[in-house]
């Protein structure tokens, strides 16, 4: 599509969603761009009225509006507070979809999404070779919280402070599984994602842990994909389908009662998203994302809610931990009760909470390279607030929001560890 | 506009502080009234109060209409710009100057957020009443340009009667200093008041003086059930005719509360015709008498229950059940119109059923609730302006809701201003010498016509 009239008709499709919106502007209370600018077009109103403006002729510059809407992070906030209930991510994400469509995608996110992203074997070769010669261009940041920074990346990555890809990738690890309930008579299929998979792996061995620990069977297929949320965040439609393809066809055929992740951003991407966009797609693959849809759960819930878990008192020297909510876990999920019960699960460790755990870290995916000063900003904010709840760790459930808050302490020079509450938990176990 | 001008303004305000793309023009060619958009030529976001007034005066000598805009959450077209005209924004001048806990008073730059002030307030240990619908984004500034209610006002009135001062602009940029930090002053013409619902259209606000109240000690809530809108209405004249003033007295009718219940399953009585929810405060011993003496005089008047909160969690879910009256209506249809016709307090009964004859008449969906206390009721219609001829039946069903108010000898707006949307049914309410009047009055303090132009008075 490159023509107007399709781009008017594809938008006209959303004007359903679109007129529910009253313009009422509780948004403003909550968004964390607008927050920082106090621009109208930042906030979920004015992207609302632009696209709608755009639908009707009154705006006549689309590359415009595809500007102010990649201006937000995707975080939630704003769906969750709205009082008419408009389905704002929804909007957006096609919204998305429709504006690449009509001007094209950029060519590096061409490489990186068709090229590379939705190639598993050639993405996990590249990270791999990305993993032995990573040490020739970093130098380590921060030892507490495990960050490097690098000079010579300097022009694509900026001042950031990042963690290195893993030496042994999860997948290399741990090829595929596929072992039988045990005691606790539940089965899971593990979907640990891409950061799991080759940066934060000490997740994923956390998570097998406490799988084993409670007798749970594990079916880990071979030939996982990313979920497709980066993609479809950057308006890529037709690689988003192509991973969600790849995905159904490495877990068709497995038994499972419950699909987990340890990522917030892929629990609610297989959970809200795909059902939400699988009528782009075949009636049978429609049936099987229902159902797949239906049993996944955050790590955090399935533990907490599944396995009957009972927290002990916390030892009189305990650690120090403040929680931040992801917002792809409390906004989109309701998922908040259940990272702390895991917390709580090892004495060791005693929760101390931070002033606005809820509000967005600013990573929002690919938005912290995009936009990088913007997000660092609302990183900022996070970072204070962890640092004024003065706990000496900072848990979530989230390995994004976890890249970010690690960026954020490491810049700031701050000794305060950054763990997902599944490992927390496994330590104790 | 010129590039030029463009310049002058970025001279003013800083680069970053001026928006001239289209879609950045276009997100402030709206507010929550339902409208059309009109698209501003230039918008402007000054940092400092000074350079508000230097804007204020760069307007005016090149004669630029120039629309004040806060968050742009105007429910009658207040903030919609005039074509070819400046939004100026005023949510970057967000500072509390002082907040005085010995005289009872704060200063505040315009763009303050109305909730954030409050909490802060209350932080002190003092309590600032108006708590318009819109508070957790509204700002002061628009309050006062618009005389913001709230579910205080019974009691506690409302914005107006907490405006001690007002700092402003005139057209030319200069300073207009008028009221005081005092409870008392007479001081030269009373000029903050005539700010006070000014909308825009007569000076700029530079900064506000709010006076403050010591907070209530104790709060007790109620919902009282009745079979009979008329019963409820009868109880909301009694409750005032025994001296009670609760704090707020509100009203829902069946439709919102089958709506509410739909949404938020509160455990509402959805065969109830009409809620009063009702909150006495002040002194314990006294509130514990009024709670009392309220529940009496419902059930003497035919409520069929009383349900009387006995702690904060019950008194929470009362409000819980009116705070998602407007979102639950807001869900059944494409479009929310909420009006604010108001009458006096003993019309009610007469307001109610002539709100349903119209909802029958027009064959329109009218969900009504609001502040039964203050004869404040806000009639909304749920429809879909996309549908050209459902919209027709729902304009004149507006414009009967307005000829029935004034008819009971109430007003046009009790709080959300006349706007673009109600000019024109302003001499029906007042008459032909007072819009001449209000006419002249802003010519003579606006020549050029660049304040607001088309708001309340028309142009």
């Amino acid at each position: 599509m490159s023509d107007l009239p399709e781009l008017l008709k594809q938008l006209g499709e959303l004007d359903d969603q679109l007129v529910t919106c009253m313009r009422c502007g509780t948004c403003q209370a909550v968004c964390p761009m607008y927050e920082q600018t106090g621009r109208e077009a930042d906030v979920a109103r004015g992207k609302i009225a632009l696209l709608e403006g755009l639908a009707y002729k009154l705006v006549k510059d689309p590359e415009g509006v595809q500007d102010k809407l990649s201006r937000c992070l995707l975080c939630g906030s704003c769906a969750a507070s709205c009082p008419s209930g408009v389905k704002v991510l929804d909007i957006f994400i096609k919204a998305r979809s429709i504006l690449v469509a009509y001007l094209g995608l950029p060519t590096v996110k061409k490489i990186i999404f068709r090229g590379m992203l939705t190639k598993p074997g050639l993405f996990d070769g590249l990270m791999s070779l990305a993993a032995k010669f990573q040490g020739l261009f970093t130098s380590p940041a921060n030892d507490v919280i495990g960050t490097s920074c690098s000079r010579l990346l300097q022009p694509i990555i900026g001042e950031r402070h990042f963690r290195l890809l893993a030496k042994t990738p999860l997948h290399r690890e741990f090829p595929s599984l596929d072992t039988p309930a045990g005691a606790s008579g539940l089965k899971v299929a593990f979907f640990p994602g891409c950061m799991v998979d080759k940066m934060y792996t000490g997740i994923g061995e956390a998570s097998l842990k406490v799988f084993k620990h409670h007798g749970v069977g594990v079916f880990l297929p071979a030939g996982q994909a990313c979920c497709g949320i980066p993609a479809l965040a950057s308006g890529d439609m037709d690689s988003y389908l192509t991973l969600v393809r790849e995905n159904l066809a490495a877990f068709k055929g497995g038994s499972f009662d419950a699909l987990v992740t340890p990522c917030a951003s892929c629990t609610s991407t297989i959970k809200e998203v795909w059902p939400m966009l699988s009528d782009r797609m075949s009636p049978s693959e429609q049936k099987a994302i229902k159902a797949i849809a239906e049993k996944t759960m955050d790590i955090n819930a399935f533990v907490a809610d599944k396995l009957g878990v009972v927290p002990p008192e916390p030892a009189a020297d305990a650690v120090t931990v403040t929680m931040h909510d992801p917002c792809h876990l409390k906004k989109a999920l309701g998922v908040s009760a259940q990272p702390r019960k895991l917390v709580a699960m090892n004495s060791k460790y005693v929760l101390k909470e931070m002033a606005g755990a809820d509000t967005c870290c600013g990573c929002g995916g690919s938005f912290t390279l995009t936009h990088a000063d913007m997000s660092a900003k609302i990183g900022q904010r996070k970072r204070d607030n962890i640092k004024n709840s003065g706990a000496q760790v900072v848990a979530t459930g989230c390995p994004a929001c976890m890249m970010q808050i690690s960026d954020m302490l490491s810049r700031n020079g701050d000794n305060i560890s950054v763990k997902h509450p599944i490992e927390i938990y496994a330590e104790s176990l | 506009m010129n590039e030029a001008l463009k310049k002058e303004f970025a001279a003013l305000v800083g680069k970053d502080n001026v928006m001239e793309s289209e879609s950045d023009r276009f997100s402030y060619a709206y507010d929550a009234a339902v409208l059309e958009p009109v698209m501003p030529a230039l918008v402007v976001r000054p940092e400092t109060r000074e350079a508000l007034g230097r804007v204020v005066k760069l307007a005016n000598d090149n004669g630029l209409p120039l629309c004040v805009r806060g968050s742009g959450t105007n429910l009658s077209g207040g903030t919609i710009p005039k074509q070819g005209g400046i939004v100026v924004l005023t949510n970057a001048l967000n500072k509390i100057l002082e907040i005085n806990e010995a005289d009872l008073y704060a200063i505040v730059e315009p763009g303050v957020i109305t909730a954030k002030f409050a909490a802060e307030v209350a932080a002190r240990g003092l309590f600032y009443p108006p708590d318009p619908g819109s508070q957790a984004v509204s700002t002061l500034g628009g309050n006062v340009a618009e005389n913001a209610g709230g579910l205080r006002g019974l009691k506690y009135g409302v914005t107006k009667d907490y405006v001690m001062g007002v700092d402003f602009f005139d057209v030319d940029g200069e300073i207009v200093k008028s009221g005081s930090r005092t409870v008392k002053c007479v001081t030269g013409l009373n000029l903050h008041g005539l700010m006070v619902g000014s909308e825009g259209t007569l000076g700029v606000f530079e900064k506000i003086t709010l006076k403050l109240v010591p907070p209530p000690l104790a709060q007790k809530a109620m919902m009282a059930i009745f079979d009979d809108v008329n019963k409820a209405c009868e109880a909301v004249a009694a409750i005032i005719a025994a001296k009670i003033v609760p704090a707020t007295l509100e009203f829902m009718d069946n439709f919102t509360i089958r709506t509410v219940e739909d949404f938020a399953h509160a455990g509402l009585p959805v065969e109830a015709q009409a809620l009063l929810l009702i909150e006495v405060d002040g002194h314990p011993g006294q509130v514990a008498d009024e709670a009392e003496k309220v529940e009496a005089i419902c059930k003497k008047l035919g409520a069929k229950r009383v349900q009387v909160a006995k702690d904060a969690a019950e008194r929470n879910k009362v409000w819980e059940a009116r705070r998602a009256a407007l979102s639950a209506l807001a869900r059944v249809a494409p479009t929310t119109v909420l009006e604010d016709a108001t009458v006096p307090r003993s019309k009610i009964p007469a307001m109610m059923s002539a709100i349903v004859d119209i909802s029958k008449k027009h064959k329109v969906t009218i969900g009504t609730f609001g502040h039964a206390g203050d004869g404040n009721l806000h009639p909304t219609f749920l429809t879909d302006r996309r549908n050209k001829e459902e919209w027709k039946r729902v304009e004149d069903a507006i414009d009967d809701i307005f000829d029935v108010a004034l008819g009971l000898g109430g007003t046009l707006s009790g709080e959300h201003g006349i706007g673009i949307a109600k000019s024109k049914y302003m001499e029906k309410e007042t008459n032909h010498a007072t819009i001449l009047f209000s006419r002249r009055l802003k010519k003579a303090l606006d020549p050029k016509g660049i304040l607001n132009p088309g708001k309340i008075i028309g142009e």
